[in-house]
């Protein structure tokens, strides 16, 4: 825009009144995009409710398919990830400058073992033929009438999974975008909304992961053995 | 006021110059601008596609266009206006522009978010055309599967990739508003002195904000199935279509009100001004709008009582159906409540309201029909809702939208519009929109069924009509735009406020300057309090 008098910072943008005011501004824009992100997960969600009642026994058998071990190595890791999220917030808070930049570090550290991982489950499904819409598909212990409710499992699984690493990547994205703003020293005791923000963000994340391990993983699993 | 002064005054037209100035700029009544430029050319692409439709109908055999062309056709004339032109029309234009200064802030919380819904539209509309050039879609705007997943050689992933993209600009400008409305308001705006079109737009936000993410994620399953073969919706795997007709209507049938709250905002504002009477049970229309955008998140099957859903599941959405037109009847009850014994001037803007009123009646009333069960399976897939949706959308959103260009006109650009031509232009509308979707009521009751290029030759007197109707109509539309050009240059220059108007954005210069107000308002009246008018500020033109 132009030569306007009003002098902006990244503390106080010029329609806030008070730092408080863009504060709370950025924490609800963010919750309320969490709550869209609510609604866009919703709609997977909805889709495996329906077809995990039309047909339950396939979907037990599919789950018991998948790795349970290294879906718990990964919930751990985010869980990890959250922690040191969390911490990055506090160093915010209390102003450490170098701190900010080593648990936000850290934190997508673990992101990308979490990627890492799941990129090896994902290899595993190609190699074993659980690629659905591929004329390979098959999965032991089902009978042919069934291969197709199998597909269906793995469509789910694939697009949940899927959709859920993309949110990650985008997530590791944020982080190194925070990461070179901390090296510059943009924040401080008295702004560090963007971290806070993409706290709110980073968990969210890993709190759809948390549904997800269960629902994909666990449930049934001792039926489908 | 003196011509000269009002020339040299800074204001938020003049304040910078150049092109970059304005792809570059986070200022919400900029934004305003190049979202009405955007839509008005996806209005004419639309409406294009739709007078190829009226005149293939013209005769009953389908000798203009094949019949696959003719799908793409009616696809790509709702993709364009429903996408691309309905729903950002009112809030992107009219609420981007208004919604800050009528709550006394200096912009929206988050203008660069603002500027990339702006950039998020364009994008996806870049995608949509691009379908649209290439060779078109044709799976109607509903892109049912399995025909859009499975057997459609039409552009669907461009189409569809168009639509998630314009999605991610609603969603944002809703969020921007809620956050707005939440945490920008000036000192002594409280809740319920805010303008009935903020209370609009904040309901429609909420919509926005809950419904658009559920058809985002719909294309995306859409586009999985399309490209990698995924099974979600393909029954030949125990994949359900009618679960995609599920997701479609949880998002588009809330997003008709997406289309319609804001234009009801809109009336609030025309009749209390030019009736210059506070509005009869504020809270009430404040409330019903609320209550529009909560009901409409339980009435989607009312699209699917012919798609194999449980009866039971059809009965209880018929039933809740008719809950929505408690509050649409209380918001047309207390506009005429409004009126009574009101000092009424016609002016175009209140003909435009008037329009609404009468032709949303009619929509919505047909509505019902359409709500009931026995009747619906007579009329379903009929130019019987063909007529409905458009006495709502074309009868009443668009009334609204031009009813509020030119309410606002005079603030957007310091200018008048011409009175006798605008006025003519509203009936002209009014007339040419009746005379196309009229017949059509009749013509989908006699069983005329949408989506065909062909149809018995009983039915051509009325679909001439229709057509005829259709080219007054667009003579209509065309007047405006030519009559708000010239107006730029040689309209009267525009006083503060030339309504006798009570909102915040009357009490700040013609056009506004950068921030809004040359000082942050400080709001010590209910809304529509016509008393805190000061006299000399009134100049009725």
């Amino acid at each position: 825009m132009s030569n306007h008098a009003h002098s902006e910072s990244l503390e106080l943008r010029v329609q806030f009144d008070t730092a408080e005011q863009q504060r709370d501004a950025s924490t609800l824009g963010m919750w309320l995009f969490l709550v869209t992100e609510v609604m866009f997960f919703g709609g997977m969600f909805a889709a495996y409710t329906v077809y995990r009642n039309l047909y339950p026994e396939v979907f037990a058998i599919c789950s018991s398919s998948l790795n349970a071990v290294l879906g718990a190595v990964n919930t751990c890791v985010l869980l990890l990830s959250s922690f040191t999220m969390v911490m990055a917030v506090r160093a915010g808070q209390l102003g450490q400058q170098k701190a900010i930049i080593w648990f936000l570090i850290l934190t997508l550290l673990f992101g990308g073992i979490f990627l890492g991982v799941k990129a090896v489950e994902w290899k595993e499904k190609f190699d074993e033929h659980h690629i659905p819409g591929q004329a390979a598909f098959h999965l032991e212990g089902l009978q042919q009438a069934d291969q197709g409710h199998a597909q269906l499992f793995f469509s789910l699984y694939f697009a949940m999974t899927g959709l859920h690493a993309l949110h990650m990547v985008i997530g590791a994205g944020i982080l190194l975008g925070l990461i070179l703003h901390a090296k510059q020293g943009r924040y401080s005791a008295s702004y560090y909304t963007p971290v806070d923000v993409a706290g709110l963000y980073w968990h969210f994340v890993d709190v759809i992961w948390i549904f997800l391990f269960p629902l994909l993983y666990l449930i049934d699993r001792h039926l489908g053995k | 006021m003196d011509t000269a002064v009002a020339q040299e005054r800074e204001n938020y037209l003049n304040a910078s110059h150049g092109l970059k100035s304005w792809l570059l700029t986070k200022d919400h009544k900029r934004i305003g601008l190049l979202y009405l430029f955007t839509i008005t050319l996806f209005f004419f692409i639309g409406g294009a596609f739709a007078t190829l439709i009226r005149i293939e109908l013209l005769s009953p055999q389908g000798n203009m266009v094949s019949s696959e062309t003719y799908n793409k056709l009616f696809t790509m004339h709702a993709v364009a206006m429903i996408f691309f032109f309905m729903i950002p029309s009112i809030p992107a234009v009219l609420g981007n522009f208004f919604l800050p200064i009528m709550i006394g802030a200096r912009d929206l919380a988050f203008p660069k978010l603002n500027l990339l819904s702006w950039y998020l539209l364009v994008i996806g509309g870049a995608f949509s055309l691009f379908a649209m050039i290439a060779g078109g879609v044709d799976t109607g705007w509903t892109f049912y599967t399995p025909y859009s997943t499975t057997y459609s050689n039409s552009w669907v992933i461009a189409t569809a990739l168009g639509i998630f993209i314009a999605g991610f600009s609603s969603i944002l400008t809703g969020l921007n508003f809620i956050v707005t409305v939440h945490r920008m308001r000036a000192p002594g705006m409280t809740w319920f002195r805010m303008p009935l079109f903020v209370w609009a737009n904040y309901a429609t936000s909420l919509i926005q904000v809950l419904g658009t993410p559920v058809l985002a994620v719909t294309i995306v399953l859409l586009f999985v199935e399309r490209v990698f073969q995924l099974g979600i919706f393909d029954p030949a795997r125990g994949g359900d279509p009618v679960l995609f007709q599920h997701l479609f209507w949880f998002y588009s049938h809330p997003a008709v009100y997406i289309m319609v709250l804001p234009g009801m905002g809109v009336i609030s504002e025309i009749i209390s001004t030019f009736s210059r009477k506070t509005v009869f049970g504020y809270a009430f229309i404040a409330f019903s709008s609320v209550a529009i955008a909560v009901l409409g998140f339980l009435v989607w099957g009312h699209h699917m009582f012919v798609s194999g859903q449980s009866l039971y599941a059809s009965m209880v959405f018929s039933f809740l159906s008719y809950f929505v037109a408690i509050p649409s009847a209380i918001k047309v009850f207390n506009w005429t409540a409004t009126l009574y014994k009101g000092s009424i001037s016609y002016q175009t803007p209140m003909l435009y309201a008037f329009g609404f009123i009468g032709l949303f009646t009619i929509g919505g009333l047909t509505g019902l029909f359409l709500a009931a069960l026995g009747m619906d399976i007579h009329v379903t897939d009929t130019y019987f809702v063909v007529a409905h949706f458009h006495y709502i959308m074309v009868g009443g959103t668009m009334m609204a939208y031009l009813g509020g260009m030119h309410f606002w006109w005079p603030k957007m650009t310091g200018r008048m519009y011409p009175e006798g031509w605008a006025k003519l232009s509203s009936l002209v509308i009014f007339l040419g929109f009746n005379l196309t979707f009229f017949p059509q009521f009749i013509l989908g009751y006699l069983g005329m069924p949408r989506r065909y290029h062909l149809y018995p030759a009983e039915f051509q007197v009325l679909n001439v009509m229709s057509t005829a109707g259709a080219s007054i109509l667009a003579v209509g539309y065309a007047m405006p735009m030519i009559y708000f050009i010239w107006s730029l240059k040689y309209g009267k220059v525009a006083p503060m406020n030339p309504w006798g108007a009570t909102g915040l954005e009357w009490r700040t210069a013609s056009p506004p300057p950068v921030h809004n107000f040359e000082q942050t308002p400080i709001v010590t009246h209910e809304a529509y309090d016509y008393t805190s008018v000061p006299a000399e500020e009134i100049e009725v033109v």
